[in-house]
């Protein structure tokens, strides 16, 4: 897309207030195209409405959103092709199949060739035999798959990932960083909103603390340990309370 | 524009599909319109001119809870997990999520009033599809759609979902209420029926109006 | 917002023109109760026409402030715009309220009942109807910002809806004819006394807005010095 400029995201002062009360407050956050970003921190912290401005679900008080040099708040329809996002809810409808579902989002993002196209993520996600099913019967972790799939369906270049790991068992955890980065040629840019120290630093190459809606701790894989990250968390989220 | 109407029609299609398997709205739409008519029957000692006089208001009454019965269960499906934001999430102009739910209410209301009208013409022993009343129900529904989307998708993100639509919706569609019993009326009465197309023509342009209004603010609706 | 200003400053400005209007309402009163000549055929009970006449008048500015509020709210996202929206809301309301009561009170001599289905007044109801739903989809939004932009929705939908439902009701009492206000020559004085007491009226609007819209916004300040000072301790 744009080929000069290195940042798949960028966010200046992001703020979001509800009444005077600041869930996000002037964020500033940078991430490289190609880069998994983990965001960590405490409930209430912020991560949640985060995700969502950057997702232009949420329409951010003050500041900006660039998406692959796309203000999001102008362009929203080309910027919501080049994400692919999971929320705490699964965004299904829970009366139709998970097939159904699948090909209703893929209409929606027009995506070629939709049946192979589902096939072939169910198969990522491990839904064999489960597509005929009514999404409202299938376990919260089978839900979860479903929503990962969703996310997918359009190969977005980029990824917002609010708690993806909801649900699911270890073994499904342990793909789920294969999955989301495998993209045909390039890699993908992911933000992933998470609670586990351990999935968020084996995922991540950087690593991000908010605590009461400010970015309070940026920092690269390298840099830390699981100790370390551990002991910086209670710190911050100690001097948060 | 064949991108906006595919989009629309599978947004409403998708409705559709879920109602099939589950029935909900429409059941639950159906029992409560067969109940308001026989409640009328009992609050009106019916004789027979009276009951000409009445049915036309009665028959609206009906329709009009109906629908915001089922307008409401239809984006109150929509919030339950999220979808609503997975919808916000595409790629997609805001009327056309717009035009998709407005489709899928009208088609659902239509499906009741297929099922009410012949009721409602037995129970009252009135002429079964006099044709301009065909054509005032179809044009009434729409409206109400229009208006009913709109207000539909305010009501269920606020705090008071279940009681919220009727306040926002029933003081907005009062024009389309008068016109659409005054219109019945005059499709019922034998004789050339005055006025019918004045009436007619004031809910077209309610149409008009608040699908222009509906498309131009309904992106403020869906923010957060 | 400027810390050292005090209540009273804040207020200083408006002082002036809140003593001249206190001085028009006493003057509209005189005016209308004693000095206007007794109308010929209804008697005193018209005089209650130099309130309601203003009061309505009064009442469809506010809901074209609102709407105008609205407008720019959803353009621009400024607060204070969605305050002045807010605000004429409510005043309104108010408004409309006493015009269905005065209405109401001048039917009960001159057409022998409390209410009828009359064409202004069906029109009149509804309207309140729609801003008293412009009300409460506020108080029940699940935040003070979301609570804005619904009511911005309404506050355009409800005054391009209102010309619709007078033309529905008129065309629809026609066909019922209802009573006929009694036509009789006005006199100039009694004009006069009604563009003094429409002038009267619309200053106080405009007075009350101020006040409505610097308490909305003080209010906002104060929940930020509230919330400011928990996060201190
Ligand atoms: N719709 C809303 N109305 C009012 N306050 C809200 C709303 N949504 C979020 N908040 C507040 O914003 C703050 C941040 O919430 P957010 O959901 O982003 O936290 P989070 O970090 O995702 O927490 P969790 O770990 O529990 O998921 C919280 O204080 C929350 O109460
Ligand atoms: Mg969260």
């Amino acid at each position: 897309m744009t080929s000069g400029n290195p940042w798949a995201i960028e966010a200046q002062g992001l703020t979001k207030l509800f009444g005077p009360r600041p869930a996000l407050l002037g964020v500033d956050l940078r991430v490289p195209r190609g880069a998994f970003l983990s965001v960590f921190g405490p409930n209430g912290a912020g991560k949640s409405t985060l995700i969502r401005s950057l997702a232009t679900i949420m329409r951010p008080t003050a500041g900006k959103v660039m998406l692959e040099g796309l203000d999001a708040a102008r362009h929203g329809g080309e910027v919501r092709r080049l994400l692919g996002v999971v929320t705490h809810q699964t965004l299904l409808y829970p009366d139709l199949t998970a097939q159904e579902n699948l090909e209703f989002y893929a209409r929606m993002y027009d995506v070629p060739r939709r049946r192979e196209r589902i096939a072939y993520l169910a198969d990522l996600v491990g839904l064999e035999g489960r597509l005929d099913q009514v999404v409202g019967t299938l376990s919260r972790g089978l839900q979860q798959r479903v929503a990962l799939a969703r996310a997918l369906l359009h190969d977005p270049p980029i990824l917002l990932l609010d708690e993806p790991e909801t649900g699911l068992d270890p073994q499904a955890q342990g793909m789920l960083g294969d999955l989301l980065r495998r993209v045909d040629g390039q890699e993908r840019t992911v933000v992933m909103a998470t609670h586990s120290l351990e999935r968020g630093l084996e995922l991540g190459d950087r690593l991000a603390i908010l605590v009461r809606g400010r970015l309070a701790y940026e920092s690269t894989k390298e840099a830390l340990n699981l100790e370390a990250l551990r002991s910086t968390y209670r710190h911050l989220a100690a001097a948060g309370e | 524009m064949r991108g906006f109407w595919g989009k629309a029609l599978a947004i409403a299609w998708k409705d559709i599909l879920a109602e099939a398997r589950t029935k909900d709205m429409v059941l639950s739409m159906l029992v409560f319109s067969i109940l308001v008519i026989i409640v009328f029957n009992f609050a009106f000692e019916s004789s027979a001119e009276q009951t000409a006089q009445v049915a036309p208001g009665v028959l609206w009454v009906t329709f009009t809870f109906a629908g915001v019965l089922g307008m409401n269960r239809s984006f109150v499906q929509e919030k339950d997990r999220g979808c609503l934001e997975g919808l916000m999430l595409c790629p997609l102009d805001r009327g056309v999520i717009y035009t998709g739910k407005m489709l899928g209410n009208f088609i659902f209301m239509l499906l009741v009033e297929v099922i009410v009208l012949p009721v409602f013409s037995i129970l009252f022993n009135l002429p079964l599809f006099a044709p301009r009343l065909v054509l005032i129900t179809v044009l009434a529904t729409l409206a109400f759609s229009t208006a009913g989307t709109l207000f539909a998708a305010i009501a269920v993100n606020t705090r008071a979902r279940d009681f919220m639509l009727p306040i926002l919706f029933i003081p907005v569609v009062v024009p389309v209420i008068i016109a659409a019993v005054q219109a019945s009326g005059l499709a019922l009465a034998p004789g050339p029926g005055e006025g019918y197309w004045s009436w007619l023509q004031l809910i077209v342009v309610f149409v008009v109006i608040f699908l222009a209004v509906s498309f131009l603010v309904f992106e403020y609706v869906l923010e957060e | 917002m400027e810390k050292g200003l005090t209540v009273r400053d804040r207020f200083g400005g408006a002082s002036l023109l809140t003593g001249l209007n206190l001085a028009m309402m006493v003057a509209a009163l005189y005016l209308a109760l004693l000095w206007a000549p007794t109308e010929a055929e209804q008697g005193n009970v018209q005089r209650i026409f130099y309130f309601h006449v203003p009061l309505a008048w009064v009442s469809f500015l506010a809901f074209f402030v609102v709407f105008v509020g609205s407008l720019i709210y959803l353009w621009r996202r400024s607060r204070w715009w969605d305050a002045l929206a807010h605000a004429s809301a409510e005043i309104g309301v108010v408004f409309t309220t006493l015009v269905l009561v005065t209405g109401s009170i001048w039917a009960r001599p001159i057409w022998g009942v409390w209410w009828t289905w009359d064409p202004r007044l069906t029109t009149t109801t509804i309207m309140w109807l729609i801003y008293l739903a412009y009300l409460l989809v506020r108080s029940y939004a699940t935040e003070s910002s979301q609570g804005a932009r619904f009511a911005a929705v309404l506050g355009i939908v409800g005054f391009i809806d209102v010309p619709l439902v007078a033309l529905a009701i008129v065309w629809w009492r026609t066909l019922h004819p209802g009573p006929i206000i009694p036509q009789g020559g006005v006199d100039p004085s009694m004009l006069f006394v009604l563009f003094f007491s429409l002038a009267t009226f619309t200053l106080f609007y405009v007075l009350l807005m101020m006040g409505r819209v610097r308490l909305r916004l003080a209010q906002d300040r104060l929940e930020e010095l509230k919330y400011q000072r928990m996060q201190g301790d």
